[in-house]
């Protein structure tokens, strides 16, 4: 086994250690289809939550997306991504002549599989933002790949913004049922049903 | 029963175990000839009852094996098992209370300065320091920390619920390695037979309260908590816990005596405590911590390991007292 290997299965272990990283496979069951993942961001281990949730034998096939400019600033955190996470680089700044999508759809093309968040960015009051288009473009380019919605919970305990250790508090990540575009339907319509498919999974608080 | 007291240690272990496995594999085995047998269609109570019931074997058989691998593994082995057990246990109580963004810090405090060294003095036998670390220490430290985060909302409430958690979860289940590691009565070195003692007196005075519970349908004293707990079922309860002290008493130092009253004591505060995590559960809305349908993964770690983390401080405590233990 590599060492990028081993790292990955040490991430997976601590991951599983602090937060338990459950899986509840509501709406799907874990399969090895190509499928988009899309799930509610509140901190930086969103990701890694997910990852771990996952059977093992999907992890190698299932790829974040990173920001280029962040994740590629030191070596250990362009390895990290790189080699043990295949993270799908974008960059944030967008330029003239380049489609923002372009390597996402390049993935999806190779049959991979993605986790994105489409609100974008973390939010902070727990409920979700509207969502980007982005996921709208993908469905619509790639009508064959089944898109799961995914809530995880709990995890804005484990490290608030701005704190650098976690604290062990269990977490989970509900998967629901797939979605898929309907023929002709409209961008924000969809966009919003999206988000709902992820708001529907958020369990009663207690 | 003398003349087991004269076996060697080594062969009062094998003993035991035989006895725990053998017990377990007797019931497992009857469990599985009967659930082979037609039966006609089960009420839905009977089977809420069989997958009680099942559940709790193999917490069984997981509390069963644990125990060998804390006795194999030496006493660095068991501090360690424990630890990892009291920092899941701590988890799963932290899940379920509600804590806020301000309390990031303190909870640090609690998982990986306290929790560790509470474990750390129980490994190197610094049993003064161990019994007062938490309550003096520990009870300053985290409002302290939690103070300094600056959120005066619900202060009291937060800390209490943080304090109560280390407190049930570091520093009533790390008496279980120390019992392992103290030396009482004239053969030292047999700490782990008092351990045992513990859990099984503990886990018949449980069970025979239950059973009796459910036969003599007395009334319940604090019908909001627990529809099965009374005087009488309690009282029985712990007439077996001291049966069952009495019955093991040549694993221990004790006299028959002695074991008959540490018995009692194990025996009821066990079943007590588990009184008080039922009223705790109550309170957070759940059922039993590890719900099928609980969301938070939790796997009703702190169910099993309650009536131990009250009762082994006090057994404990009386045992270091009685027997005016050397530190």
């Amino acid at each position: 086994m590599t060492l990028a290997g081993l790292t990955g299965l040490l991430l997976a272990f601590i991951a599983r250690l602090i937060t338990g990283a459950q899986g509840h496979w509501r709406g799907c069951p874990p399969k090895a289809e190509q499928r988009i993942y899309f799930a509610n961001h509140q901190s930086h281990l969103d990701w890694v939550l997910i990852w771990a949730a996952l059977p093992r034998d999907l992890r190698a096939t299932t790829r974040p997306i990173a920001a280029r400019d962040y994740w590629t600033k030191s070596r250990f955190k362009h390895w990290l991504t790189r080699a043990v996470f295949h993270a799908v680089y974008v960059d944030r700044q967008r330029t003239q002549d380049q489609d923002p999508l372009e390597p996402l759809v390049e993935a999806l093309r190779h049959g991979d599989s993605l986790v994105i968040f489409p609100e974008g960015t973390r939010s902070t009051t727990g409920e979700p933002q509207p969502f980007k288009s982005g996921l709208y473009h993908l469905a619509e380019q790639f009508p064959q790949v089944v898109l799961v919605p995914a809530w995880i919970d709990n995890v804005q305990r484990v490290m608030p913004k701005g704190e650098v250790v976690p604290v062990p508090i269990l977490c989970s990540v509900t998967f629901g049922a797939p979605i898929a575009l309907a023929p002709g339907e409209d961008k924000r319509a969809f966009l919003d049903r999206a988000r709902e498919a992820v708001l529907a999974l958020r369990p009663a608080p207690a | 029963m003398g003349s087991l007291r004269d076996l060697d240690a080594e062969q009062q272990v094998a003993l035991l175990f035989l006895m725990l496995f053998g017990l377990l594999v007797l019931v497992s085995a009857s469990a599985i000839v009967l659930s082979l047998r037609e039966r006609a269609e089960p009420t839905l109570a009977q089977l809420e009852r069989h997958d009680r019931f099942v559940r709790d074997l193999r917490a069984a058989w997981v509390g069963a094996a644990l125990f060998w691998l804390a006795w194999i593994s030496g006493p660095v082995g068991s501090t360690l098992l424990f630890g990892v057990l009291s920092f899941l246990a701590l988890r799963e109580f932290i899940t379920l209370t509600h804590t806020r963004r301000a309390d990031h810090r303190s909870l640090i405090l609690a998982f990986f300065v306290i929790l560790p060294a509470q474990y750390l003095l129980a490994g190197g036998r610094w049993f003064d320091l161990f019994s007062v670390f938490v309550p003096v220490y520990a009870f300053v430290a985290l409002p302290v920390a939690s103070a300094l985060a600056g959120d005066p909302k619900r202060f009291l409430e937060r800390n209490a619920k943080i304090q109560w958690g280390v407190m049930v979860c570091v520093y009533g289940l790390s008496h279980a390695p120390a019992l392992l590691l103290l030396d009482v009565g004239p053969t030292p070195g047999r700490g782990a037979f008092l351990v045992f003692f513990l859990v099984s007196v503990v886990a018949v005075g449980f069970i025979a309260q239950e059973v009796m519970a459910a036969r003599l349908r007395a009334r319940p004293i604090a019908r909001q908590i627990s529809r099965s707990f009374s005087y009488r079922a309690w009282a029985l309860g712990v007439a077996a816990g001291m049966l069952a002290g009495v019955l093991l008493y040549w694993i221990t130092p004790f006299e028959p005596e002695q074991a008959l009253a540490l018995g009692a004591i194990a025996a009821a505060t066990g079943s007590l405590g588990e009184l008080v995590m039922r009223a705790l559960k109550r309170d957070a809305g759940v059922r039993t911590w590890g719900q099928a349908a609980s969301v938070t993964g939790a796997v009703g770690l702190l169910d099993r390991v309650a009536p131990l983390a009250f009762a082994a401080p006090v057994f404990f405590h009386a045992v270091r007292w009685y027997f005016k233990a050397p530190v």
